[in-house]
């Protein structure tokens, strides 16, 4: 039964991630821990933020299922909750209701598969919580292609775990910025471009991308010129949500609702539906 | 001898067939036929050959002038937001008006939501329109099937029964009050022109209401607005609200609560019909399209009162007329600021 | 009858005149019977209620949870389950067509805790139609005059009373206590006939809909001429019985606060409007569409029946006469011509 009853949770850490100060990652422990054992998800899902006195927002899980004791959360600031959420302080209490949505298909489709993750600007969440999962189980998976690229260097989310992903022997890391910038010294270009340079092979592959509509229509070409096909392409879709269960319909795109179906769905899939997200 | 409104019904076929065919205007904002009795939908025209779709009738109360704004931008070239405004005369359209729609057109016109000189008035003088409501309350528990207008009479018809009644007596109580029923702004003349109507009071209804106790009244706003299902018809279909985010839908803040709040309620209420001071016509649209039948119209009626008491203006009179709330004059009535302090029962300090 | 329920239940019947102003249990459209009504009668009107049923199931508003927002308390925003009325509220004279809604918004509302508490402490009792509108159309959404689905309680009149189906265990306890005579068989055979005489309504030739491809009706001509005309108010959505989306908010008076649900319209452009201020369906046109759509295509494409039962409260109320039966027409022609 959906009860729209959020768990309560406490911020037990706020890291301001970017130059402009308007993404910051809260860190939530539960309150209950009958609550944190019964909470199960896949990277990929999102959860609603509950501020009391303020509303709801559908949020990107941005840590992995392998991270059990906590659960992250990075959110731009733009509305009337995410500008609340940002003036809270640590030890507050807030609500998480979830996990909402379908997720990624890492115990599936990418099981046994070279992975090829694509992300621009602070889309790269739910990317985050994935990358992590996949590490944790790395054997089983094939070769890990990640892309991600942010307008600056300041922007760019997660950076001292992008250095220890660099690090790493077994992850394909490319990190890219918009435009040249004093003390950058890794890849410049827009994601489009460096996914065209990468060119990571379709075979046996999927790919996941996630960023602003734009980055995405000019990352598809490149890709599809090298024989990658809609059904290996993986999206994240967002809508106007309130209720996250499928009930409320705001997030419907013609018959599909965002919330329920989604927010993943392969590019093939999106391609049937109306232009409506 | 076809009724009156017949005759002006061909003659708003042949006009606009005329000015689509010349090239005259791209659109004419007309009405077509409704699918029950007592009804018509707002129709936009772009072919002569649909000119024969056109109606005119007792039941035009839908206030066309809403549409005016969409139509202009319709029939102008396609264009991005930032492109430049395209070189020469943007295309025409007409519209059909009596005299409270043409006078939202001179509002319109004063607050630029609408050029001059691409808008072709098609002018009708009113003799009232009949309301849907008041007709069917004449015959409780009975589904009228079809009503057949003569220029005084209606002839009301059902399953087992047919009944004439009195015209004038089924009008819309706006337009029974109305004191000018021929459009003020005309570039095409449509049948005959109607006199402006003696009407020794047209406050009346206002009247009964102010003549009320405090107590009366905040039962008659109470009982009045109880029903309200928050729809925003009433908003939807005045011509005066163009705000691009109105206030009740705004989230940052947000001013009024969105469930079916009494005190929510009467705020909407009471903030729309402010923010038509000075700018209402009485056109009664919103009254009719209430599927609640909540007569909010007595709020800006009310206004409409005050603004002529104090600045002696009728809103859309005159396109050059100043604007009565957006104009200051030295010798504008200011009894409403204080210049003494009363001082408050109970306050713990007089003034601050 | 209606004197021994009102003794132990909430009794509310379709309200024809304006009503006063709102109590706690008001529902919009329909008025609480109180012991001291003078006769405890009340008027149906042919075709559909004023108000329809929904507002018992889908409350405007419904309070989803409260907390308390007071500083130093401990409690401070802890979100807490609502006080909820349990009691039993009996809903006289519904028609078929909003019986059958009911049972369409279950659909979607099946796993919902709210909606789920509200179809329990409800009982219907309804009344067949004996006369239509020339607005109805139920039998064209498979529906029937004469349909006990849904109730609780099926009333139709016999030539000297009424017929009384029981069609629930809710409804079996409502009679359970009354000294009823048995119903003769004359007067069973007979309302069986009469719906016999109906026909099968299931099949419709609106079914040609559901199998037709999206892209085909997403594109039909006409949503630009209903788009023009539509003044996007929600009057449609408010007054439809199987209208169920609700935005969801938070109110707070004087530091107690309650998450809420209430109404919602695709109508309106704020109902799609991202945080970005992109807005995917930002025209008028989109708007339209998308509610038709709902009800004739997406609704059965997730659950298999129309989101409509044919009330024609719609058509009767659209500010500019939008018909949703000619919708349906047009949509009908142009799949035939595909």
């Amino acid at each position: 039964m959906i009860s729209y009853m959020p768990y309560p949770v406490r911020i037990d850490d706020i890291v301001v991630e970017t130059e402009d100060g308007n993404q910051k990652t809260f860190k939530l422990v539960f309150e209950n821990e009958a609550h944190r054992k019964a909470w199960k998800h896949v990277p990929g899902q999102f959860a609603m933020l509950s501020l009391a006195g303020q509303g709801e927002i559908p949020i990107g899980i941005a840590s992995s299922p392998t991270e059990e004791d906590h659960l992250l959360f990075t959110v731009n600031r733009a509305g009337k909750v995410t500008t609340a959420l940002h003036q809270m302080n640590i030890g507050d209490r807030m609500g998480v209701r979830g996990p909402l949505g379908n997720g990624f298909p890492v115990d599936t489709e990418m099981k046994g598969k070279n992975v090829v993750i694509i992300a621009g600007g602070f889309a790269v969440t739910t990317l985050r919580a994935t990358l992590i999962s996949l590490l944790a189980r790395r054997q089983e998976y094939g070769k890990i292609t990640f892309i991600y690229g942010a307008r600056t260097p300041g922007m760019l989310l997660y950076r001292d775990e992008l250095q220890q992903w660099a690090q790493r022997g077994d992850i394909d890391l490319h990190v890219t910025i918009d435009r040249e910038a004093p003390g950058w010294e890794g890849l410049v270009g827009f994601v489009p471009t460096i996914a065209g340079e990468v060119a990571p092979s379709p075979e046996n592959s999927v790919a996941l991308i996630c960023g602003p509509p734009i980055m995405i229509k000019f990352t598809m070409p490149p890709l599809e010129a090298i024989g990658w096909t809609d059904d290996q392409v993986y999206l994240s879709l967002e809508n106007r949500m309130k209720c996250g269960e499928g009930v409320c319909c705001h997030c419907n795109v013609g018959p599909t609702l965002v919330c329920k179906d989604g927010p993943v769905f392969t590019r093939g899939q999106v391609k049937q539906l109306p232009i409506e997200y | 001898m076809p009724t009156i409104n017949k005759r002006i019904s061909e003659e708003i076929r042949a006009q606009a067939r005329k000015l689509l065919e010349e090239g005259e205007v791209a659109a004419v904002l007309g009405y077509g036929a409704g699918s029950l009795p007592m009804t018509v939908k707002p129709l936009v025209v772009r072919n002569p050959e649909d000119c024969s779709k056109l109606i005119w009738n007792t039941f035009c109360v839908l206030n066309l002038a809403n549409y005016l704004p969409a139509a202009l931008k319709s029939v102008e070239p396609p264009r991005g937001p930032r492109d430049p405004k395209p070189e020469g005369p943007l295309p025409k359209v007409a519209i059909l008006v009596t005299g409270c729609w043409s006078r939202n057109i001179v509002v319109q016109i004063q607050e630029h939501q609408v050029a001059r000189d691409r808008v072709v008035v098609m002018g009708v003088g009113s003799r009232g329109m009949v309301s849907r409501r008041k007709v069917a309350a004449l015959f409780p528990g009975l589904e009228i099937l079809a009503v057949k207008e003569g220029d005084h009479e209606l002839v009301v018809q059902g399953a087992d029964f047919a009944e004439t009644i009195n015209r004038w007596s089924v009008v819309r109580d706006n337009c029974q009050s109305c004191t000018h029923p021929d459009p003020v702004l005309v570039d095409v003349r449509i049948g005959e022109p109607v006199s402006e109507r003696k009407n020794p009071n047209p406050f009346m209804q206002v009247d009964a209401i102010e003549q009320k106790t405090g107590d009366e009244r905040w039962a008659w706003f109470t009982a009045e607005f109880a029903t309200c299902i928050r729809c925003y018809a009433c908003r939807n279909a005045c011509p005066l609200c163009y705000c691009p985010t109105c206030f009740v839908d705004d989230a940052k803040p947000q001013w009024v609560g969105k469930s079916l709040d009494a005190v929510d309620t009467g705020l909407f209420h009471i903030l729309r019909a402010y923010h038509c001071a000075g700018r209402c016509t009485d056109c009664g649209t919103c009254e009719t399209v209430c599927p609640m039948g909540i007569n909010m119209r007595m709020l800006t009626k009310k206004l409409n009162k005050d603004v002529l008491n104090l600045y002696n203006i009728e809103a859309g009179m005159e396109p050059d007329a100043p604007l009565p709330l957006t104009t200051y004059t030295m010798d504008d009535p200011e009894k409403f600021i204080a210049t003494e302090v009363t001082p408050v029962p109970g306050a713990v300090k007089e003034g601050k | 009858m209606i004197e021994e329920w009102n003794k132990v239940h909430v009794v509310y019947v379709p309200a024809m005149e304006k009503q006063a102003a709102a109590s706690p249990d008001w529902a919009p459209g329909w008025c609480r019977l109180d012991s001291s009504s003078i006769a405890l009668t009340f008027p149906l009107p042919i075709g559909p209620t004023p108000a329809s049923v929904k507002t018992f199931f889908f409350p405007q508003p419904e309070t989803l949870l409260t907390y308390t927002l007071e500083n130093n308390h401990p409690d401070k925003g802890l979100m807490r389950e609502p006080e909820r009325s349990r009691d039993m509220q009996v809903v006289l004279g519904v028609r078929p067509c909003d019986a059958r809604s009911v049972l369409l918004n279950n659909l979607p509302y099946q796993e919902d805790q709210f909606f789920q508490a509200n179809r329990q402490r409800t009982a219907l009792v309804g009344f067949s139609c004996d006369q239509t509108l020339s607005t109805c159309f139920c039998t064209r959404m498979g529906g029937s005059p004469l349909d006990s689905e849904g109730l609780d309680l099926a009333l139709s009149r016999t030539e000297d009373g009424f017929l009384i189906e029981v069609c629930s265990e809710k409804g079996e306890a409502l009679v359970a206590d009354l000294e009823l005579a048995p119903a003769p068989e004359s007067d069973i055979s007979a309302l069986a006939a009469r719906r016999n005489a109906g026909g099968n309504p299931s099949a419709t030739e609106l079914d040609s809909l559901k199998g037709s491809e999206l892209g085909t009706l997403y594109d039909a001509p006409l949503w630009q001429s209903l788009g023009e005309a539509c003044i996007n108010c929600g009057a449609c959505t408010f007054i439809c019985p199987t209208c169920y989306c609700f935005d969801i908010q938070d109110e707070v008076v004087r530091g107690q606060g309650r998450r809420i649900r209430y109404w919602d319209s695709c109508m309106f452009p704020l109902y799609s409007l991202h945080t970005s201020g992109h807005n995917p369906r930002g025209q008028k046109v989109q708007r339209t569409r998308n509610r038709f759509l709902h009800k004739l295509k997406y609704f059965p494409d997730r659950f298999g029946p129309f989101s409509c039962v044919g009330c024609g409260r719609c058509v009767q109320d659209c500010p500019v006469n939008i018909d949703i039966r000619e919708v349906m027409d047009d949509l009908i022609h142009l799949t035939a011509v595909e």
